[in-house]
């Protein structure tokens, strides 16, 4: 648990953090270091240098002008404690606050947690589902990608080694419900399935769905055959069990697994929990 | 005030709560060095040559060393091998020289004057490996063409034992109405305390002594071999400390490879030397627990009598050899197999098995847990097969209440027998705090509405107060298992208790003082309880198995009744009495005097200043030729262990679409003989509880088929953490041991034997209908979802 030597620093603008990242090459951000950290003292990880950047000003608000905006370096306890988030996007404040233990949801942050871009992760799901932007600056300039394809496999998203998320936007999406429910494993707790479900109701029936899926696959994922399932529909029993065989479908190629929860169990189980969640957002 | 009963708050608290114990790695020493260690990446594999150049070269490297640079210390000692048969011992050196067996054994060391940069130079130690197959299954490594480890195992065989009667054992499963047979594994598990190991060794070029600071549950042990095995020194160069120490769970008995490194290293850099274990190395490196493969056939008549018990287990042992390795699967295990119950015929087959994996020893509870399993297991198979409530299989088995000491069928304790006990009683209590009856009525409704909820039993025994020195040698035990105290009343009236037990969370401080205080009648504050250190504690052979109480307790006892006996001569000298007429007595407010008898008038307090203690201590006026202090030392080697006793009952619901097992209620009745503080009871059966449950639902180690530790840290090995646990509800039932004048039994481990059959038994009982007869631990939700998967679509197991 003796990471390999490095050096530090602490910039105090994006500019300058830029700036650092283009001087240095293998240099790394650190934020809330909860990733970073104990890859580096297992030595998983190295970096020469490590830019500190959890103290620049500007990176660590939660503001709402029509559409949420999520600073980088929001912690999950933050995140999950906002009444923004909590009424205009409830699922991400109850994946944060599901996020390991009050100590990692202290001191891990938003930006580090979509930059790292565990499978196992909880944000990117609900992220997916509410067609949230990645807001990144460059040495070139400022840029946003779409979560769906900000998230492109294990441990990789789109993102370049000089850039940094500065922000994330949740755009206002009015709904009659939303969850996020998930299997935490019972070592690490994060997401052996995470399921995010966003519903829009007319009356009885169902006039929209998303669905996104993340900790049983590669990333966090939509899936278009689960939501077509439930669009329609009066979120009935039998509804449910198609967009649950839909959801299992859209995965099959994307599955993980390990010893304790293979693929074939994930894939199942994101089929139950698919079904809790439509639920849980009122369904 | 008697204070033994009572829930005293313990006397080590406030320095554990403020943070002002000191653990080892508090301790800093002038001039302290640090080491790394490169330990194999291969479970198995030759050393063709290590070159370690590049890693000297670093700044701040002192010296680089590989196993050549030991061969003058001895292999480590293995002095528990299995009693009465050949075993074939292959221990760990403090590097290994030729070849590794498992991944994580120490092949080079850096020593450097910080710990990073001994981490860094670590990294740069180049080692040529010739890469061997590896076999981790205890079972396969016996087969014919695995990998062998071993040249002295044939079959990676260490030994076969056995225990029991044999013949007719088979004889009557042979006539029994019903047979059961099921395979039963009992995964490798994780000790992991909240310290991990360490130590620092420091030694005088002039007079060759070391000075070793270490994790230790034993520290005399420790130093006895370190001197009689290891080094060939005598007592008096070693002094162990084993200071402030954050739990064991039985891990920090051992003598480990790192432990001889240290103090040979810190001769041979003639600095001190200090290594801290990280928690990655705690997994690879310190000893796991469990690891059985059985086979169990039980026979019984259709009215639930049990007729025989066969039991046939492959113990992994590892790749080498622990300290007690091939001790805890046979005795401690195979000659527990007759539970609660009074079998007429048991028989038990064990193999001792090298693999590639890390070395097995005992782990909390060891081999208990695992006897606890199958006997608990097959009454429940029985239960299940007859159609029968397993409440009524066990009372219609139990030893009864009349029958004790019992003796075990077949000589299957080889000569010791149960002490005391009464079963149903505790089974009463439990079924009664359960509700038994309405749970039944309230499954029976959840079944309806495809809720599936159990319920499980475990009537447990256990051995504790492990001893009978002799007994232990004909185990096989290179040693004894006596414990010592010293109680020395200084001038004050102040009383220091030594002894050679080692308290590493069970709160010794607090119970040996309570039974001091009500003694000799002086105040907790007076009594000061101290282990530790081998120099200044008289010898002994440490805290594990539930033994400090029964033994070490004893000896305490012991000498406070030659204290009070010379307390009597004195005050008799002073009142110018016979001693025969002076009685010591401990008055209505808690304060021992001796007086003369029926004359209350003459009598002297004796913990207090200017009281006997004093004239004690002073020596100025003392009868004949009797030497001056209160100071006694007492030595105990009890005629046999002491046998507690219980009922655990589990009330689980599975999640019928996931898997998942929920814990609704947890009883435990437990019967740990006469309680000094029920508090620290109560915090031993807690903890015990949650690391029995684990084993059930959550933890196991788990090696790919190369030998690869795959639950290698905290984020993929499941440690029980409270939020998923109910509060426990705890009942007591007290038969005194009639084994030790204290009548105490031992409390430190029922819990991981009893939760676990338990938790199993209510998981299989919830299942029943889709006529499940068992899962293996652990009963994780993909496992549970599985099973439930194959029986709903009409399949049996
Ligand atoms: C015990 C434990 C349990 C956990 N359980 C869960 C769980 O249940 N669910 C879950 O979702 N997560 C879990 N996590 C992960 C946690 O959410 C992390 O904090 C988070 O993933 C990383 O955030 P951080 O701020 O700590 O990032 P850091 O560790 O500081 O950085 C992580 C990576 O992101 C990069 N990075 C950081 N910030 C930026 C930025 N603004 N722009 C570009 N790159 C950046 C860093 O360079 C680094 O490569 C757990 C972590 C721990 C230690």
């Amino acid at each position: 648990m003796w990471p390999a030597e490095f050096d530090y620093t602490r910039p105090s603008s994006v500019a300058e953090a830029l700036q650092l990242l283009s001087d240095n090459e293998d240099a790394k951000l650190l934020a809330g270091g909860h990733s970073l950290l104990p890859a580096m003292k297992l030595r998983l990880n190295e970096a020469p240098l490590l830019i500190d950047i959890s103290r620049i000003e500007g990176l660590g608000s939660i503001s709402n002008n029509g559409s949420l905006k999520i600073g980088a370096l929001c912690t999950h306890a933050e995140i999950a404690a906002s009444a923004d988030v909590q009424s205009s996007c409830s699922a991400l404040a109850t994946a944060t606050g599901m996020v390991g233990d009050q100590q990692v949801r202290n001191w891990g942050t938003l930006g580090g947690n979509v930059a790292h871009a565990d499978p196992a992760s909880d944000p990117p799901t609900v992220l997916v589902a509410f067609d949230a932007n990645i807001n990144i600056e460059g040495a070139s300039g400022s840029r946003s990608v779409a979560a769906s394809d900000f998230f492109m496999d294990l441990f990789t998203v789109d993102l370049e080694p000089g850039e940094i998320i500065t922000s994330i936007d949740i755009p206002d999406h009015p709904h009659e419900g939303c969850a996020y429910v998930k299997m935490p494993h019972p070592a690490s707790r994060y997401a052996v399935v995470g399921i995010c479900v966003v519903l829009h109701r007319d009356g009885g029936s169902c006039s929209g769905a998303h669905v996104a899926v993340g900790g049983a696959t590669v990333r966090a994922m939509r899936s278009p055959g689960a939501e077509a399932a439930l669009r329609g529909s009066s979120l009935d029993d039998a509804a449910l069990d198609a967009a649950a065989a839909a959801l299992k479908d859209d995965i099959a190629n994307d599955l993980i697994g390990d010893m304790s929860f293979p693929e074939a169990y994930r894939q199942e189980m994101a089929g139950v929990y698919l079904k809790r969640a439509v639920k849980a957002a009122g369904g | 005030m008697a204070v033994v009963g009572k829930a005293v708050k313990r006397k080590e608290d406030p320095r554990l709560i403020t943070g002002e114990a000191r653990y080892l790695e508090d301790i800093k020493l002038p001039g302290m060095t640090h080491i790394a260690i490169l330990r194999s990446p291969h479970a198995h594999a030759n050393i063709v040559s290590i070159n370690s150049e590049r890693a000297a070269a670093v700044p701040g490297v002192i010296g680089v060393f590989t196993g050549q640079d030991f061969m003058d210390v001895n292999p480590l000692p293995c002095p528990w091998p299995a009693g009465g048969v050949d075993n074939n011992l292959n221990t760990p050196r403090a590097l290994e020289v030729e070849k590794v067996t498992h991944v994580g054994a120490g092949v080079a060391v850096v020593v450097a004057e910080d710990r990073a940069t001994a981490q860094d130079a670590v990294e740069l130690v180049d080692v040529e490996w010739e890469v061997l197959p590896a076999v981790t299954d205890a079972e396969e490594a016996t087969f014919d063409g695995a990998p062998q480890l071993h040249e002295n195992a044939p079959n990676n065989v260490c030994m076969e034992w056995d225990c029991g009667d044999q013949s007719g054992t088979d004889a009557a499963l042979g006539s029994s109405d019903v047979v059961v047979k099921q395979r039963l594994r009992n995964q490798r598990l994780i000790p992991t305390p909240m310290e991990t190991r360490g130590c620092i060794a420091q030694h005088e070029a002039v007079n060759g002594e070391y000075t070793i600071w270490m994790t230790s549950q034993a520290p005399h042990v420790h130093r006895l071999l370190f001197t009689a095995f290891i080094f060939g020194v005598p007592e008096n160069k070693v002094r162990v400390i084993s200071p402030q120490i954050g739990g064991g769970f039985g891990a920090k008995i051992f003598m480990y490879p790192e432990y001889v490194l240290t103090t040979a290293l810190s001769k041979k850099v003639g600095r001190p030397v200090k290594w801290v274990e990280t928690r990655s190395e705690n997994y690879i490196a310190t000893t796991h627990g469990r690891d059985h493969v059985t086979d169990v056939e039980v026979g019984a008549n259709r009215d639930g009598t049990i007729t025989g018990l066969k039991v046939r287990t492959y113990a992994n042992l590892g790749g080498t050899l622990s300290t007690v390795a091939p001790g805890i699967p046979t005795t401690l295990y195979g000659r527990m197999l007759s539970g609660a119950y009074k079998l007429p015929n048991i028989y038990c087959h064990v193999t001792g098995v090298y693999t590639n994996t890390g070395m097995v020893d005992a782990y909390r509870g060891a081999g208990r847990p695992e006897a606890t399993y199958v006997v608990e297991r097959a009454v429940d198979l029985v239960a299940s097969e007859l159609g029968m409530d397993p409440v009524e299989v066990r009372r219609k088995n139990f030893v009864p209440a009349d029958s004790f000491p019992y003796e075990p069928s077949g000589n299957l304790l080889n000569g010791l027998s149960y002490d005391s006990g009464n079963y149903d009683k505790a089974l009463d209590m439990a079924l009664e705090m359960t509700g038994y009856e309405d749970f039944r009525a309230e499954q029976a409704a959840a079944r309806a509405e495809g809720r599936y909820l159990g319920i499980g039993l475990s009537t447990y025994i256990e051995i504790c107060g492990i001893a009978p020195s002799a007994w232990m040698f004909g185990e096989g035990w290179g040693a004894a298992l006596w414990e010592s105290a010293n109680v020395r009343m200084h001038i004050t009236g102040d009383v220091v208790v030594t002894s050679g037990s080692q308290s590493h969370g069970q709160g010794h401080e607090t119970s040996i003082a309570q039974l001091v205080a009500d003694e000799l009648g002086v105040s907790m504050d007076q009594v000061h309880v101290q282990h530790s250190d081998t120099l200044g504690t008289p010898f002994g052979y440490g805290t594990y198995g539930s033994r400090s109480t029964a033994v070490g307790g004893v000896a305490v006892w012991r000498s406070l009744q030659r204290i009070k006996e010379k307390a009597r001569a004195i005050a008799a000298h002073e009142f110018e009495a016979n001693v025969d007429d002076v009685e010591y007595v401990v008055n209505d407010e808690g304060v021992g005097v001796v007086q003369v008898k029926g004359s209350p008038d003459q009598s002297k307090v004796v913990g207090e200043f200017m009281g006997i203690a004093t004239s004690a201590a002073g020596g100025w006026d003392l009868p004949g030729d009797m030497e001056p202090f209160l100071d006694e030392t007492a030595y105990y080697d009890p005629p046999d262990c002491t046998y507690p006793f219980g009922t655990h009952i589990c009330i689980v619901e599975v999640d019928a679409e996931t898997g998942n097992v929920g814990i609704k209620r947890y009883i435990a009745v437990d019967d740990v003989g006469k309680v000094i503080n029920p508090m620290i009871v109560d915090g031993q059966v807690h903890g015990g509880i949650a690391q029995g449950v684990a084993q059930a639902l959550w933890e196991g180690a788990q090696y790919d088929e190369n030998g690869q530790l795959v639950s290698g840290s905290m984020m993929d090995y499941a440690i029980p953490r409270a939020d998923l646990l109910p509060s426990f509800e705890l009942g007591r039932t007290e038969t005194p041991s009639p084994n030790n004048p204290l009548g105490v039994k031992g409390a430190g481990e029922t819990g991981t034997i009893a939760a676990t059959p338990a938790v199993v038994n209510a998981v299989v009982d919830a299942l029943s209908h889709l006529n499940v007869r068992h899962i293996d631990m652990p009963l994780t939700p993909s496992r549970v979802w599985e099973t439930i998967q194959s029986r709903s679509n009409g399949g049996n197991s």
